[in-house]
C-alpha cells in the first residue's frame, strides 16, 4: 500500500498541520508516501481564470513528473491527494484527456519543451478514498486507542472530492466518513451540511456571500463537538472567519474544526508533533477541556504505542 | 465585441444548446441568492443572444465550482465549465471591472512560474503593491498576522521555496502556452 504523493501548496504553508497529520496518519497505518520530484502548483484557480491551456498543462506536468518516477522505480503507484482541489484539477486533466486526444497532444506538445511526456498512466486518488477504499478497516481499529467517547463529530466533505466526480462516495449525500468518525468511539452528528459548498475564494472575493454559505453550516454544527475536513479551503473558511461572521450580524456560535487525519490520529495516540492542534485556526476551549479529561482517563503509555 | 469573444459566446452557445429550462441548475445552486441571474435564466439569455447582457451579468463570477448543477444537471451538460468560459471572456471584454482577481490570479501564476508553488506572502505582497490601494491589506491583516504566528507562512521576500531546478521547466512551458495561445 504505497503511493506518489501530492501535497500541493497549501499544505507547505497555511495547511501544514494537514500535510504533517496525513503523513503520520499514513506512516502508522504502513503506507510509504513518495513526494513526487520536483512538482508544482496545480494551477489552482488562478490558470483556469487566466488560460486555459495553462490549465491543463500544469496538472499534467505534476503526472508526467509521477509517470516520471514509476519508469525510474519501476512501480506504478497511485497517486495520493489530500487537497480537494488540487485533486480535482489532476484528476480532471486525467479524466478529460482519456477521451480527448486532440487535448492530450497539445499538453505534451507544451511538455515537450520540458523534456517531459504526460500517457495518462497513474490514477488520481483523494485522502479519504484512500482511507476508506484501500486501508483495511480493523487495521485502523486495532489502533485506535483513544476512544472519543461522548463526542459528536460532523463530517463535511465540500464539493470537489465528490463532485463531479463520483467515485468512492454519493455525490449527493456522502457517508463514507462516518465509520472512519464511528471507529474512532465518537457518534456522527446528524446534519445535511456534509457536501454543501463554502463558498470557495468567495471570502476575498465576495465576503457577504461567503459568510452567509459558511454560518449556514456552523448553525448546523451547533450540538456537535467539532467538524471534521478533507480540504484546506474548506478548513480555512471554516476556522479563519468565525469571529468576522458573528461581528457581521450572523448568529452562530464558534466550533471546532480538525482535519480528518488529525482526529484519527488523535484517537490513535500519534504524537503531538505530527497533529499539531496549536497550528489549528479554530480549537475551542470546551473542546480541549473535553478531550484533556478523555487522554487523562487513558491507561498509561497509550498515546505513544502506535 | 472582438471575435475572440463571438467565438467563446459561440462555444458557451453550443455546450448547453441541449438545455431544456427546467431549473434544476437554479434550485441546486447555493449561491443563486446572490446572483442578478438565476443559472437558468443567464442560459436562456445564452441561446438567445443576448450577449451584452450575458457578459455585464455577475451570476458566472458567483459560481463556487460546487458542481451541483453540473452533477444534477438532467440533459448531463458541463454547466460549471461552462461559468468558468463566461468568466474568462468577461474579464477579457471588461478589464476594469475585475481587476483585483485579474491582478491576483496573474501575480499568483507569477509566483508559479517564478518557484513551481506559490509562495503565499510573497503573493500577498505584491498584489499589495500592483493594487496600490493603502486600504487593502488591512482587510487581509487579521488573517496574516494568525499565520505568521503560527509559521505558516513567511515575511515577503524572506527566504525562498520552491521547486528547486525544476523551474526552469516551467519557464519554457509558460512561454509555449502563450505562443500557442497567441497563435489560436
Amino acid at each position: 500500500m504505497n503511493y506518489f504523493y501530492y501535497p500541493g501548496c497549501s499544505l507547505e504553508g497555511t495547511a501544514r498541520e494537514y500535510n504533517l497529520s496525513t503523513r503520520s496518519l499514513m506512516a502508522a497505518l504502513g503506507a510509504e508516501l513518495m513526494e513526487i520530484d520536483g512538482w508544482a502548483c496545480c494551477g489552482a484557480s488562478a490558470a483556469h481564470a487566466e488560460s486555459e491551456l495553462l490549465s491543463w498543462v500544469l496538472p499534467a506536468r505534476t503526472l508526467a513528473l509521477a509517470e516520471k518516477m514509476g519508469r525510474e522505480r519501476r512501480e506504478n503507484l497511485d497517486i495520493l491527494v489530500p487537497c480537494s482541489a488540487c485533486y480535482l484539477n489532476l484528476k480532471k486533466v486525467s479524466e478529460t484527456a482519456r477521451f480527448d486526444a486532440g487535448l492530450l497532444k497539445k499538453i505534451n506538445t507544451v511538455l515537450e519543451e520540458d523534456g517531459l511526456i504526460f500517457e495518462n498512466r497513474l490514477k488520481v486518488r483523494h485522502l479519504l478514498d484512500v482511507l476508506t477504499r484501500d486501508v483495511d478497516i480493523s487495521d485502523i481499529e486495532h489502533r485506535i486507542h483513544n476512544r472519543f467517547t461522548g463526542f459528536a463529530m460532523a463530517p463535511y466533505y465540500g464539493c470537489q472530492c465528490l463532485r463531479p466526480y463520483p467515485v468512492f462516495d454519493d455525490p449527493e449525500k456522502p457517508v463514507s466518513m462516518e465509520k472512519l468518525i464511528r471507529l474512532a468511539g465518537a457518534a456522527v452528528h446528524p446534519w445535511e451540511m456534509g457536501g454543501r459548498c463554502c463558498g470557495a475564494s468567495h471570502m476575498t472575493t465576495h465576503p457577504e456571500t461567503g459568510r452567509t454559505l459558511v454560518s449556514k453550516i456552523l448553525r448546523a454544527a451547533r450540538e456537535a463537538d467539532a467538524i471534521v475536513t478533507v480540504c484546506p479551503m474548506c478548513q480555512m473558511n471554516l476556522e479563519g472567519f468565525q469571529h468576522k461572521i458573528t461581528k457581521s450580524g450572523h448568529d452562530m456560535p464558534l466550533v471546532t474544526i480538525l482535519y480528518l487525519p488529525q482526529f484519527l490520529g488523535m484517537a490513535m495516540g500519534l504524537p503531538e508533533e505530527d497533529i499539531r492542534l496549536d497550528l489549528n485556526l479554530s480549537v475551542t476551549h470546551d473542546f480541549r477541556k473535553k478531550y484533556q479529561s478523555l487522554a487523562a482517563v487513558l491507561p498509561s503509555g497509550a498515546r505513544n504505542s502506535a | 465585441m472582438s471575435p475572440t469573444a463571438a467565438h467563446t459566446v459561440a462555444s458557451v452557445k453550443e455546450m448547453i444548446q441541449a438545455c431544456i429550462q427546467c431549473g434544476t441548475c437554479t434550485g441546486s445552486c447555493p449561491n443563486a441568492f446572490a446572483m442578478d441571474h438565476t443559472p437558468r435564466q443567464l442560459w436562456q439569455m445564452v441561446m438567445s443572444g443576448e450577449t451584452r447582457d450575458v457578459l455585464s451579468s455577475e451570476t458566472f463570477i458567483l459560481c463556487s465550482s460546487c458542481y451541483y448543477c453540473t452533477l444534477r444537471c438532467p440533459r448531463g451538460l458541463p454547466l460549471t465549465d461552462a461559468m468558468a468560459a463566461l468568466t474568462r471572456l468577461a474579464k477579457i471584454e471588461h478589464p476594469g471591472a475585475f481587476k483585483k482577481s485579474r491582478v491576483f490570479y496573474r501575480q499568483f501564476l507569477e509566483s508559479v512560474r517564478r518557484h513551481g508553488r506559490v509562495n503565499e506572502s510573497e503573493l500577498m505582497a505584491l498584489f499589495f503593491l500592483e493594487m496600490k490601494n493603502p486600504v487593502l491589506p488591512f482587510q487581509y491583516a487579521g488573517m496574516g498576522i494568525q499565520f505568521l504566528r503560527r509559521k505558516k507562512i513567511s515575511l515577503p521576500f524572506s527566504g525562498k521555496k520552491g521547486s528547486g531546478d525544476r523551474t526552469d521547466g516551467l519557464e519554457k512551458i509558460f512561454k509555449k502556452v502563450r505562443e500557442l495561445e497567441n497563435q489560436a
